[in-house]
This record gives structure tokens, C-alpha cells and sequence, in this order.
């Protein structure tokens, strides 16, 4: 998760306080992470504002963060625009702790398949849950459900091709 | 207490075996998905559930009634009444309009006319498709007639529903619609749902699941009779 980036993204459409860019990112992202604490806030916000990408609007009168209204720079946009634009590099072809599991259980002449069957079992109730949270949406949460459930299933196929592929793999690795 | 459960089922077809001392159990008003990939033996294992195949040996229970015991004529209307079938697709009559093809099971299983298509319009509003009554199936998208579909093996109030890939000939969203509808209705009116499927987004709908490999059932927990 992209913190800095996201928070900019958060404050693009308008000038906000900090304690608002927190409920926002809190509503929107905790799901898919942890919520965001002040101090890592504050410490990202004076960051920002430290590398022109955010500046102070103007505080009101009192003590403390939370008297300081942001707004985003020229600078902070473009670096959302780069951001958004940029294709995530994708993940490491291979599942490297499952991979190693299958192989090494292969290797000692364990039951391969057997954790294999575990790893399908524990990855289908992880979908039943995202697979609940997207029917009770909104859409938003069923979108961010989606993203999970389509990732895990791409992890069931990896699965079920290894399963179908142990006696196969074994020969290979044992020889 | 299951309401359908397979003991020990054997079934070959030649020299082929499809299904190995085969055991699972389906409770009330339980979504069980079967999953595994082609050939494992899991739509001959529904077929067997259902009374359609006779296995070679082990026994199917349905209602603590062992189908192998049925007559012929008793199986028929098990299948009629007790079974609906969602398949992948062909299953509507394309010369008939969406509530003829709502209505049939109805008029088969012996209701008069006009109470059977009363009983079938009945179902267009709660699937979504309000207004298309008259259309032949032909004029509907995919998946408009999938819930016909999922409304004709229904509209007879079966205990069990049999889905053999419901959603595999749809897009993703409009499968997702098709699941979210047919759930939403077998969690409404009860009925325990047999669900073969090789997709896991389809089988993550379901309460639990059972994979099938070289004809053996292999479940990750153990199933209570």
C-alpha cells in the first residue's frame, strides 16, 4: 500500500484537515490493510508538505495537527497521475512457500497432495468469506472483494495444475 | 440427518471406472459444492444422486429412502417433484415462450393449466424478469434464460437442486447474477443444492465442498450422517 501516494489522492478533489484524510482513508482502505494511526499521518503529511507535493492552507487559531487545513501542489498531482498510470509490477511468477512446501514434501516422500487438498480447503473459505462481503457490498466493497477472490482463484488453478502434476514433478525432482 | 447421501458408490463405464467407493451427504437446505477437474467422476456422481445412473454398487438415500428400491415410475416422479436441474445450458424448449418453459414441470408433474401458469408468472418478478413472459427463449440473452432456467427447476418446490456448471456458459458478472439469484431464492425457499462445478469463484457460494478425484470423494472435514 502506497500510503504517501493515497493520501495525496485523498486530498486532490479538496482541501481537508488531517483527521478527515484519516476517516476517509479508514472508511475507503482499512480493509485492505491496517488502519492508518496518527503519528503515521502526521510523520506522511509533513513529508509531504517537506517535498512540495502538499502545503498548508492556513491553520486555525489554537494548538496542534489538527488546526491545519492541506492542500495538494502541482507537484503532489502529477505524482498521482504518474502513480495511477504506472502498471503495478506483477507478483513473482511462482507461489515461492507453497513451491518450496510441494517440493520438499516430494522430496521426503510426504503426502504432497494432502497439503496441496489443505491449502485448496483454507484458500475456498477465504473465498466463501470475500464471497459474503461482496454480496452485502456496497459496490465498492465487492469491487475490493472481487480483487481477492479473482487473485485466490488464480492461486486454486496453480493448485489444481501442481496436483494434477506431483507424480510428474516427482520423477523430475527425484531423480 | 442428511436429506441425500451416496454410501460406498461404485460406476464404470467399461473398463473405465468413474466413481470408487464414493461417500459424501447433503443436509437440509445445505449448498454443497462438488468440485474437480474433468473426468474426476463428479457429474457422474450427480447423476447417481440424482436416480438418473444406477450405480454398479454402494447405495443413494434420499429422504431415508434408498433410490435402488424405487420403481422406475417412482424415480420419474422423484425427479419430477422432489429434483430440480440447472445445467449448463439446452435445457429450455426453444419452440416455447419463457413461462411455457416455467410452466412445463408444472403441467408434468399433473397440475391443471391455468394454476400451473399462475404458479409460473408468479416466479418472473422475484427472478428479475418481469415483462419477458412471452418471449421465446431464442429472443432471451444468456443470462435472462439461465434464470429462467433456475426458475423452472423451482417453480415445483423441490427439496434438492441439482446445478451442473449453472453459470460456465456466462460472462463473469452475468454468472455472478445468475449466482446471486439462484442462492438468494434456494436460501428463501429452502432447498438443498448440489453444485458441480470446476470454478472456485462459483464454488465459494456454496456452505462447503467436496472435491473429487479418480472417482474417490475427498472432503475436508468428516460429514455427519
Amino acid at each position: 500500500m502506497n500510503v504517501p501516494t493515497t493520501l495525496l489522492g485523498l486530498l486532490e478533489p479538496e482541501p481537508s484537515h488531517g483527521y478527515e484524510l484519516k476517516r476517509s482513508y479508514d472508511s475507503l482502505f482499512a480493509d485492505n490493510g491496517r488502519a492508518l494511526s496518527f503519528g503515521q499521518l502526521y510523520g506522511t503529511l509533513n513529508r509531504l508538505e517537506r517535498d512540495g507535493q502538499i502545503q498548508v492552507l492556513g491553520a486555525a487559531p489554537g494548538e496542534g495537527p489538527d488546526r491545519k487545513r492541506y492542500v495538494i501542489t502541482e507537484t503532489g498531482v502529477a505524482q498521482v497521475e504518474t502513480w495511477l498510470a504506472e502498471p503495478e509490477r506483477p507478483e513473482p511468477m511462482l507461489q515461492a512457500t507453497l513451491f518450496v512446501k510441494v517440493v520438499l514434501a516430494l522430496l521426503s516422500d510426504r503426502p504432497a497432495a494432502k497439503y496441496l487438498d489443505t491449502q485448496r480447503d483454507a484458500h475456498l473459505e477465504r473465498m466463501r468469506e470475500l464471497t459474503a462481503m461482496r454480496k452485502a457490498g456496497p459496490l465498492s466493497r465487492t469491487i475490493l472483494a472481487d480483487f481477492g477472490l479473482f487473485h485466490l482463484e488464480a492461486d486454486l488453478r496453480w493448485i489444481d495444475m501442481t496436483t494434477a502434476r506431483l507424480d510428474q514433478l516427482r520423477n523430475e525432482i527425484t531423480r | 440427518m442428511s436429506i441425500l447421501s451416496a454410501d460406498h458408490l461404485t460406476k464404470s463405464y467399461g473398463s473405465t471406472v468413474a466413481l470408487h467407493d464414493a461417500s459424501m451427504s447433503l443436509q437440509p437446505g445445505e449448498i454443497l459444492a462438488v468440485m474437480g477437474p474433468s473426468g474426476s467422476g463428479k457429474s457422474t456422481l450427480l447423476h447417481c444422486l440424482a436416480g438418473i445412473f444406477t450405480p454398479d454398487g454402494g447405495t443413494v438415500t434420499f429422504n431415508g429412502r434408498d433410490l435402488a428400491a424405487l420403481s422406475d415410475r417412482e424415480r420419474t416422479r422423484l425427479r419430477r417433484t422432489d429434483f430440480g436441474f440447472v445445467f449448463q445450458f439446452g435445457q429450455l424448449v426453444p419452440e416455447l415462450t419463457a413461462v411455457d418453459n416455467m410452466a412445463l414441470p408444472l403441467l408434468l408433474a399433473g397440475v391443471r393449466r391455468r394454476p400451473a401458469y399462475d404458479r409460473a408468472a408468479a416466479w418472473f418478478p422475484r427472478l428479475g424478469l418481469t415483462g419477458l413472459e412471452g418471449r421465446r427463449t431464442g429472443e432471451l440473452s444468456g443470462g435472462q434464460a439461465q434464470r429462467v432456467a433456475v426458475g423452472r427447476a423451482l417453480v415445483t418446490g423441490p427439496t434438492v437442486l441439482f446445478a451442473d456448471e449453472p453459470t460456465g456458459a456466462l460472462d463473469s458478472l452475468t454468472g455472478e447474477n445468475v449466482m446471486d439469484l439462484m442462492v438468494d431464492t434456494v436460501r428463501t425457499e429452502g432447498t438443498a443444492v448440489i453444485l458441480v462445478t470446476h470454478d472456485a469463484r462459483v464454488a465459494a457460494h456454496a456452505d462447503r465442498q467436496i472435491t473429487v478425484r479418480d472417482g474417490a470423494v475427498i472432503a475436508p472435514e468428516v460429514h455427519v450422517a
